[in-house]
């Protein structure tokens, strides 16, 4: 099994989920530079936190017509499993492989701080590992984090079980004092119908051995390697 | 354009003296072109030259077995942290661009900082920053907390370094001149060590990054004057950051150093071209020629004078290793960055700037730096008159208070107590995933990936101090930085200091400088912590007067084993509570005289050296024995407020105390005075002799105090409070000054 992280220009947490993968979960990975164009040695692409191209402008508005989207695009469509962290998240939303938007937080500042994760569904691709209902507790970091999308998509969402992780407080009830961002929902995490396509906005990259306070980011990676073992 | 012909008049305009003018034609043995005026000028100017400070700043002690580059050499210091690694360091100001323009002063001085320590081949691993403004009551103030901190977070979030900590004061003091020193940490394998030097005639200078514009001309200058009125008018000095543009070149910096492709290496700062160019030439053989027809530039029609002194931002200058020029530019494509041949090393000692095929400069480069021909002055110097007056006060003659309940609160809410929070929330703190002890808890700790260690790190300075005592303040300030260092499990290795001051041509300032530099050394040669290097920032001036003399030191620690690392709270309920040092009532320059009192006064509290370095050995033995929970430094606000924060610091699992003091003398002076040389630790109640032999073996006093547990803090018969209800008013209460 190999991973590919994708390296865009201003990301900055490639090295994170690089190192996670390679020295804590002692799987296969490589770096993939943006100018890529062929995914097809790759079993799990990972689209790392940062600020591809400064997100001068909107988040991931720029990266999402990087030459490497077409080929992320391609191998979604194929039902490759790829993992957006952060501004991975933000891109995949940008680019059309995840439904609903990433806005500026609701009190309009940068929010770093760990956060307690609600696991809604146990059985995906990404937190097969996990037990439903479990607390997690897992860092956010970003100034446009708050997870929008229109009544439809996200009722749909919900219907279908898309909906991973949700903001909670330590006993893991869903309160508004526990959403970092104004996010609907308070949805941390979501993927796509077919489910091999996830975008959360926490880190698992900063969270996957207890030296960092919780390892229980651990438990995604762990998901994945799962699934494809 | 015709070019204004240099006389005497233009000269002091450009902040040259009259001997300063002479010099300048002694030195060209003709008359200056205007552009070679602009080249004087900034290099002489007090932030490139140090001219008034580096008479002193020699004094610092800067030797150590650790020390792999000393204070000067090179853009920062460097330290040996074994495993053939290195730690490259430094603290810089950008304080008048801040008061200016808060958030792009705050977020081009984290630029700047960073690429002193990338240009030495050094990753940034940290940030820090020491920020002081005026009363956090008035607008003005909150407007410039707000846009610094915005801009230190905007810049080093997206540049992808994790701000891990730091300090934050606000004193009527600073009003109208916020001190805005930023640090940056940086790690590189020994032999991997880039340096700024231009050498081998006929290799080619290389400038990468952003173009060259017209902003920040004449930064270094407006650095070297008072604020005042007009101040305002310079907001167009003030650089833009790019911290992508920052982000790519750090990317293509560290990738031609480990493709071993340069001769040399500098980042543009102040003074832009002509700093890098001139640096670079009289560290090497002095000779170098600069073509500035090939700079890429962001507008036309720019004059070589310009160019030469554009402070834009995110530029490098490189001198590359023959036949590896296509290579540089080959890495510089691949970040998509801009980068031009602009020059040549010669075998010439001189500076040679070309601009329209015509030499428009022409001057030895060895006369323009520091070290070399730069102007260096011996200032006046004078005790100032306030001192006596102050240090007489006779803090008996204040009340006790009543409520002894009401004061801790009042002091816990007090900005400069109260939780930063709102600030470091705002900065990506956990970037790398090396991030051990997070912000809030003591001094910062990052892990160091692929071995045992970690370094510890820490900013402090009490500028009251330092203006009651400016010795005893300097002293004070490097001993509280180690002993928090201390306190995190690290051994103390070295100090960056930022020297913040007032204007060195009155005499009082000046002494207050020298006296301060004479504490920091002192402190210094007793901690075994020498001087890496740092950065002076005198004219730190409101109309009202000088801020106070505000030496900031920054700390580094190694620890060596990463089990040994420590934070500040209590672990467990039923561990004994024991206090290293003694408890003396030293009440002068404290926060309880400043918010319950409104007073500055007295005689700061005093240290012995000698008995700090036990005390701080005496700890860090008994950290590394591995029976200590928890270990925390007492200083602002004094005994009580250290217990609070052990109380409650870790915010999942809050812990009460219950302490029994004798009081000799007056109990307020105790409960809040900040005699130093006190750590606060807990230990499990079976483990205390093992602590009281150590304590002996160092001849340092101990005290068991009390215990940890309950949901209150109690301290004898005076204070008793819900440690939960405490936590709120300190968590809460510059969140809501700032939400008002």
């Amino acid at each position: 099994m190999k991973f590919g992280v994708i390296v865009f220009p201003g990301a900055n947490c490639d090295h994170d989920c690089y190192h996670a993968l390679k020295h804590v979960h002692k799987q296969d990975v490589e770096f993939i530079w943006h100018k890529e164009s062929s995914l097809k040695q790759f079993d799990v692409i990972v689209l790392p936190g940062g600020f591809s191209y400064g997100d001068y402008l909107r988040t991931g508005a720029i990266a999402r017509f990087s030459p490497v989207m077409n080929a992320v695009c391609d191998f979604a469509n194929h039902s490759g499993i790829v993992l957006g962290i952060c501004n991975g998240f933000q891109i995949l939303c940008e680019s059309g492989l995840l439904p609903g938007a990433l806005m500026r937080n609701n009190n309009l500042r940068f929010v770093c701080e760990f956060v307690n994760l609600r696991v809604e569904n146990a059985e995906s691709n990404f937190s097969n590992q996990c037990d439903r209902g479990e607390v997690l507790n897992i860092p956010v970091a970003h100034a446009e984090g708050l997870y929008y999308a229109d009544a439809s998509t996200l009722s749909e969402l919900e219907a279908d079980g898309q909906v991973l992780f949700r903001y909670c407080d330590a006993s893991g009830d869903i309160t508004a004092a526990a959403n970092p961002n104004g996010s609907l929902k308070n949805i941390a995490g979501i993927m796509n119908k077919q489910g091999n396509v996830m975008g959360m906005m926490p880190h698992p990259d900063r969270s996957y051995e207890s030296v960092l306070r919780s390892a229980d980011g651990a438990k995604i990676f762990d998901s994945v390697i799962n699934l494809l073992q | 354009m015709k070019e204004p012909v240099v006389d005497l008049k233009l000269a002091k305009e450009h902040g040259l003296s009259d001997d300063e003018y002479q010099y300048m034609l002694d030195i060209l043995g003709r008359s200056a072109s205007f552009t070679e005026l602009g080249i004087f000028s900034v290099m002489w100017s007090e932030h490139c030259s140090y001219k008034n400070s580096i008479s002193m700043l020699k004094t610092f002690p800067k030797e150590g077995e650790r020390l792999l580059v000393k204070a000067g050499e090179e853009n920062a210091g460097l330290i040996d942290i074994g495993d053939g690694l290195a730690v490259a360091f430094k603290i810089e100001s950008h304080n008048h661009p801040s008061a200016v323009e808060p958030y792009q002063g705050a977020a081009t001085g984290i630029g700047g900082i960073l690429r002193d320590i990338f240009s030495m081949g050094a990753r940034p691993i940290a940030a820090m920053n020491s920020l002081r403004f005026g009363k956090l009551s008035e607008p003005r103030v909150r407007y410039l907390f707000d846009g610094v901190v915005r801009g230190i977070g905007d810049y080093g979030n997206c540049f992808g370094v994790p701000t891990v900590g730091g300090e934050v004061y606000f004193d009527e003091s600073y009003h109208g001149n916020p001190l805005v020193n930023a640090m940056a940490v940086g790690i590189v394998k020994h032999d991997a060590v880039a340096k700024a030097i231009a050498s081998d005639p006929g290799a080619k200078v290389v400038i990468f990054g952003s173009a060259t514009g017209r902003d920040g001309i004449h930064g270094a200058t407006f650095a070297s004057e008072e604020i005042d009125e007009d101040s305002e008018a310079k907001r167009p000095q003030v650089q833009v950051g790019d911290p992508f543009a920052e982000k790519l070149i750090l990317e293509a910096t560290l990738e031609m150093i480990k493709k071993d492709l340069l001769i040399g290496i500098q980042d543009m700062g102040a003074a832009g071209i002509t700093c890098s160019t001139s640096e670079m030439a009289a560290k090497g053989t002095g000779g170098m020629e600069i073509d500035l027809d090939k700079v890429p530039l962001r507008e036309d029609g720019m004059s070589a004078y310009e160019i030469l002194l554009s402070e834009s931002q995110e530029r490098m200058l490189a001198v590359v290793k023959k036949g590896c020029e296509e290579s540089v530019k080959a890495i510089c494509d691949k970040w998509d960055l801009e980068s031009e041949i602009i020059g040549t090393v010669t075998s010439g000692t001189n500076l040679v700037i070309k601009r329209n095929g015509k030499t428009v400069a022409d001057i030895p480069s060895d006369s323009l730096v520091l070290g070399g021909g730069a102007p260096v002055y011996h200032r006046e110097s004078r005790e100032p008159e306030y001192i006596k007056a102050l240090q007489a006060f006779d803090v008996d003659s204040l009340p006790e208070p009543n409520d002894y309940n009401s004061v801790v609160r009042t002091l816990l809410a007090s900005p400069n107590i109260a939780s930063k929070e709102w600030v470091y929330k705002q900065y990506d703190h956990m970037v790398r995933s090396n991030t051990v002890i997070l912000p809030g808890l003591g001094a910062a700790v990052v892990r160091i990936k692929g071995t045992r260690r970690a370094l510890a790190m820490s900013t402090d300075c009490n500028g009251r101090y330092v203006y009651l005592d400016a010795n005893t303040g300097g002293k004070i300030a490097v001993a509280e930085s180690a002993r928090n260092v201390v306190c995190s499990g690290a051994k103390p290795v070295a100090i960056t200091n930022c020297l913040n001051f007032g204007n060195p041509y009155k005499p009082e300032i000046y002494w207050q400088f020298k006296e301060a530099i004479a504490g920091i050394s002192a402190a210094c040669l007793a901690l075994e912590t020498p001087v890496t290097g740092g950065n002076v920032s005198f004219y730190n001036e409101n109309p009202d007067g000088a801020v106070f003399p505000t030496p900031v030191i920054g700390m580094l620690g190694v620890i060596d084993d990463i089990e040994h690392v420590t934070s500040s709270c209590f672990k467990k309920a039923g561990d004994a509570i024991v206090l290293l040092g003694e408890n003396r009532g030293e009440i002068g320059g404290s926060e309880y005289l400043a918010v319950q009192f409104g007073k500055v006064t007295g005689r700061c509290p005093q240290i012995d050296l000698d008995f700090e370095g036990r005390l701080q050995d005496c700890c860090l033995e008994a950290i590394r024995s591995g029976f200590v929970h928890s270990a925390h430094d007492v200083s602002d606000g004094g005994l009580v407020v250290a217990l609070a924060e052990c109380c409650f610091l870790n915010r999942e699992k809050m812990l009460g105390a219950s302490v029994n003091l004798k009081f000799t003398g007056r109990a307020d002076h105790v409960l809040f005075g900040e005699d130093q040389s006190r750590i606060l630790l807990s230990v499990p109640e079976d483990e205390v002799s093992k602590l009281t032999m150590l304590a002996q073996k160092h001849k340092v006093p101990m005290h068991v105090i009390g215990k940890v547990g309950g949901d209150e803090l109690v301290v004898s018969d005076k204070i008793k409070l819900n440690v939960v209800a405490l936590a709120a008013v300190y968590f809460g209460s510059i969140r809501k000054i700032m939400a008002a």
